[in-house]
């Protein structure tokens, strides 16, 4: 498939939107026939990925794409044809709960960057759906390593308002989208300020501004000029912040510190149908009481120690079991970078949330609960946990079977499944890593080894 | 939160293996003079003193050694700053002494991490610490990283106690062709530089070619713009050192240039070359001009192409300094493999892992396990022991500080970590860390946690991090 994608540009006359469905006639004849047949695995290592810890034995039925039935003394359909793991691991999908895949093929090439858009007209209107590239090459490594799924922000450019995030699959097919305009992105940190003009006094007012300008427009949109000196919203941007300000869209909120998280709480008191998510967190820890008791989720670095800028001083590993000891509910995501490529540290994050619990004085995680961190609870936190995250019967088949521990720097996936659709698992990693298992050349040059 | 930020302070040092130690400049003691190519011999120099240690005694432990040795249920002794004794359950010591018991533990050398800007680049990484890059000429050999460490960066408190880290080499950064020299510290909270200089450790030279110092003095309208004027700018740079050296070398009359005695150190062998170099072809060309002014590279950094020239990186006795799994921020990273270590490893090339990173520097120890797990599943089957020299005696050699440190041999620094568990595993931390025989870092004991100046006083201060 990657070799297919790769000839794409050559074709001359072939456009963009052309190739593409000539691919994905391709790729969906591939995958049609697995949607229909059910999946059943015995004999896992089994991990639900809601919270729960491990079983041995573990059996899952996938039917049509969906989770039938996992856990243990599962009944295997009659007929099924089934795969005894062996004892080998198998999870849900492992979920990015923030990153930027799809939006980047080389994050520092400014081409392939469609994170943010310094020039536009439009802020809070734009929506990353259809930037993501589900032929990046970030998605085919993001997926050999067993993250099915991801949420997609877009980076703030012209606004404190950055756009609407996805939440994507990492299927190798032309269908991505899980869900466009699953959330508004808004900066109320320090990078907030900046956007706002200098202060946070600057961010409030000009959030409060721009949620009042939307309460217009939806009273009254064909009266809603946009256009005067005074609008700090255009009609399209205003138009995009009304189900925001009405509770139909998710406002995931960057903040760090433990003021800015109280500040943004305190939002609701003249919005109070937002539905917050707080991303990054750093310093949640330290008003974690105030964070559950408003139910509001967080999307967090995880291993963020550092006082890396002056609104994480507080910042420690520790933060995620803390919040998560207060009854908030916590995911973890690409916050600190890479959020292009490395999605596949989430495994990493999890694994450490777990080491913290032999540390003395440190806050960490069960198993099972770090698991959830990368599964059910950014679903869940996006508002998507009844379609995905997790093996509990009804969710997608998305689903990993593992060589060892999936917490381990060592392990890695043998089988990826994404709505129930065994996944390829090179790319053009796994392919430079062929070419050169041995570097000198043979008889001929290695450009004619593939 | 963007990736963008990252990689421009992706700067790379080089390091190689240990060049040659000249033998003392002859003109060491004459005082320096103006007008004389005469120059101090250690204007800046350590002032580090070990603290003070007790007799220790590790047993039933996993001792990974750091050349790739391995010893099951082993004893290890460490006394007045050294290690004293290291074998198996048998081996002797003294009574009366405290005796750790290091069941199901590991006990390694403590990790070196040859590739840091931690001081350079401090937390909070506000502006006014920014000071890593010298970027207003692509030529700047007379830059001294020591001279922009700030000690207070928490950084080096969180190397030591979440990544069991002894010693790291702070490099400059590589916005510019020749970015300055490095300095090797030990991991000691100090209130100068000098008090973490690592006594007797040579200087390294910091290159870079490739993206960001075209990218840098392109973007100002200036030479190089481009990979052809990289080599260019470093070959006339190479021209007039080889000047400067030989008239240092007969006694010749002139004026003292820092940049050119940096350089002329380095024709010497006395300075350590640390190249950072993406490309493999780009590593060729290197290693051409390398010869062609007759230095030796000690260590490509980032090298993320070495295993695609590995067989030219062993014959040329070049280490490869590289992260575990990063890729493709930038047009020169978009070939880095999870395999390049292992692969370097396999080709009998010198391979390090390194962090660049005030983050990753916590988890070498994990970098490594995606390096050691990708070249198992492609059927490279190295040992845990053996992959331990990547963060032990592997850049130790590189650093030129082999003799001292970089491993568990008796009469070397007490650099010893003890940790909870195998520390390949995602699910170990360091319990606790000595540095030249002093336990710096004990997990049970919140007092054993440095709490830098800047965090004192303020939210979080002392906590686990």
């Amino acid at each position: 498939m990657m070799k297919t994608f790769s000839l794409l540009p050559k074709k001359a006359g072939v456009s963009t939107g052309a190739a593409r469905t000539m691919l994905g006639t391709l790729l969906f004849a591939i995958s049609t026939p697995a949607l229909a047949q059910s999946i059943v695995i015995t004999g896992a290592r089994l991990a639900i990925g809601d919270g729960s810890e491990p079983i041995e034995n573990g059996t899952v039925v996938i039917t049509a794409g969906k989770v039938v039935a996992a856990g243990a003394g599962v009944a295997v359909p009659a007929g099924a044809k089934t795969v005894d793991a062996g004892g080998k691991w198998v999870t849900p999908g492992i979920v990015s709960g923030f990153s930027r895949v799809g939006l980047a093929e080389v994050p520092g090439v400014r081409e392939t960057n469609d994170m943010r858009a310094t020039k536009s007209p439009f802020s809070a209107a734009i929506d990353v759906a259809p930037a993501i590239n589900p032929f990046a090459n970030p998605i085919a490594i993001s997926r050999t390593a067993g993250v099915t799924r991801a949420v997609v922000a877009p980076v703030a450019a012209t606004s404190i308002f950055a756009g609407q995030g996805a939440v994507v699959d990492l299927g190798a097919d032309v269908t991505p989208i899980t869900k466009a305009r699953a959330f508004q992105y808004v900066e109320m940190g320090e990078a907030g300020a900046d956007e706002a003009g200098g202060s946070r006094a600057a961010t409030v007012l000009t959030f409060r501004m721009m949620l009042r300008e939307a309460q217009e427009f939806a009273k009254a949109p064909a009266s809603y000029d946009g256009r005067s000196r005074d609008a700090l919203l255009n009609r399209v941007d205003a138009e995009a912040l009304v189900p925001v300000v009405t509770g139909a869209m998710p406002l995931m909120v960057h903040v760090e510190s433990a003021r800015d998280i109280l500040t943004v709480l305190s939002l609701r008191q003249d919005f109070p149908a937002l539905k917050l998510i707080l991303a990054g967190a750093a310093e949640g820890w330290m008003v974690a009481p105030q964070i559950a008791a408003a139910k509001v989720p967080v999307i967090t670095a995880g291993l963020e120690d550092l006082p890396s800028s002056f609104e994480k001083l507080a910042a420690t590993q520790s933060n995620v079991g803390r919040m998560v000891k207060a009854g908030v509910s916590v995911s973890m995501g690409l916050l600190t970078g890479d959020d292009a490529l490395q999605l596949r540290a989430a495994t990493q994050q999890a694994g450490n949330m777990v080491a913290l619990t032999k540390v003395p004085g440190a806050t960490g995680l069960s198993w099972g609960q770090a698991l959830r961190t990368i599964t059910s609870a950014p679903a869940e936190a996006m508002g998507l946990g009844d379609r995905f995250g997790s093996l509990k019967a009804g969710k997608a088949g998305d689903m990993v079977m593992w060589d060892g521990d999936p917490l381990e720097m060592t392990s890695a996936p043998v089988a990826v499944w994404i709505d129930g659709v065994a996944q390829p698992l090179e790319n053009r990693q796994t392919k430079l890593r062929d070419r050169y298992a041995t570097p000198t050349e043979g008889a001929m040059p290695k450009a004619y080894e593939w | 939160m963007s990736a963008g930020g990252k990689w421009l302070l992706i700067a790379a040092l080089l390091a190689g293996t240990a060049g040659p130690l000249a033998a003392k400049r002859e003109k060491e003691a004459a005082p320096p003079s103006q007008g004389s190519s005469a120059e101090p011999d250690n204007p800046y120099p350590s002032t580090y003193k070990p603290y003070p240690g007790r007799p220790t005694v590790i047993r039933n432990a996993t001792i990974f050694d750091g050349e790739g040795g391995r010893i099951d249920k082993g004893v290890v002794f460490l006394n007045e700053g050294r290690i004293v004794a290291i074998g198996g359950p048998d081996t002797p010591i003294p009574a009366d002494i405290a005796v750790f018991d290091g069941t199901g533990k590991y006990v390694t050398p403590g990790v070196i991490d040859i590739h840091s800007h931690l001081g350079v680049y401090a937390s909070p990484g506000v502006d006014a610490l920014s000071d890593g890059n010298e970027m207003t000429s692509p030529v700047t050999p007379h830059v001294w990283a020591e001279h922009s460490i700030w000690p207070q960066d928490p950084g080096f408190g969180r190397a030591l106690a979440n990544g069991g880290v002894t010693t790291l080499q702070i490099l400059p950064g590589s916005g510019n062709l020749f970015g300055g020299r490095s300095v090797t510290v030990k991991n000691v909270p100090a209130r100068t530089q000098q008090g973490m200089k690592f006594p007797g450790a040579p200087y390294g030279l910091k290159m870079a070619c490739g993206e960001n110092p075209k990218r840098v003095y392109g973007a100002k309208g200036r030479e190089p713009s481009t990979r052809m004027g990289n080599m260019a700018v470093d070959r006339q740079t190479w021209i007039k050192a080889r000047d400067y050296q030989k008239k240092r070398a007969a006694g010749k009359d002139q004026t003292r240039d820092l940049g050119m005695e940096t350089l002329a150190d380095v024709l010497e062998g006395k300075i350590l070359v640390h190249n950072h170099c993406y490309r493999a072809d780009e590593m060729a060309n290197v290693i051409d001009m390398s010869k062609e002014f007759g230095y030796r590279i000690t260590a490509f950094h980032h090298a993320v192409e070495s295993y695609k020239i590995a067989d030219l990186l062993r014959e040329n006795g070049i280490c490869s300094a590289m992260w575990g799994d990063w890729y493709g921020f930038k047009m020169e990273a978009y070939d880095g493999i999870k395999e390049n270590v292992p692969l370097v490893q396999q080709a009998g090339a010198c391979a390090i892992v390194h962090s660049d990173d005030q983050d990753g520097i916590q988890r070498l120890n994990q970098e490594a396990a995606k390096a050691l797990g990708a070249g198992r599943r492609m059927g490279i089957n190295i040992s845990d022991e053996l992959a331990w020299t990547w963060l032990a005696i592997n850049p130790a050699r590189a650093m030129g500080i082999d003799q001292q440190t970089g491993s568990l041999k008796v009469g070397k620094m007490a650099d010893v970590v003890l940790w909870n568990g195998n520390p390949f595993s995602t699910y170990t931390r360091p319990e606790k860390v000595w540095i030249d025989g002093a336990l710096m870092y004990d997990s049970g004991n919140p007092k054993l946690r440095p709490v830098s100046d800047f965090e004192l006083g303020q939210i979080g201060a002392g906590d686990v991090k």
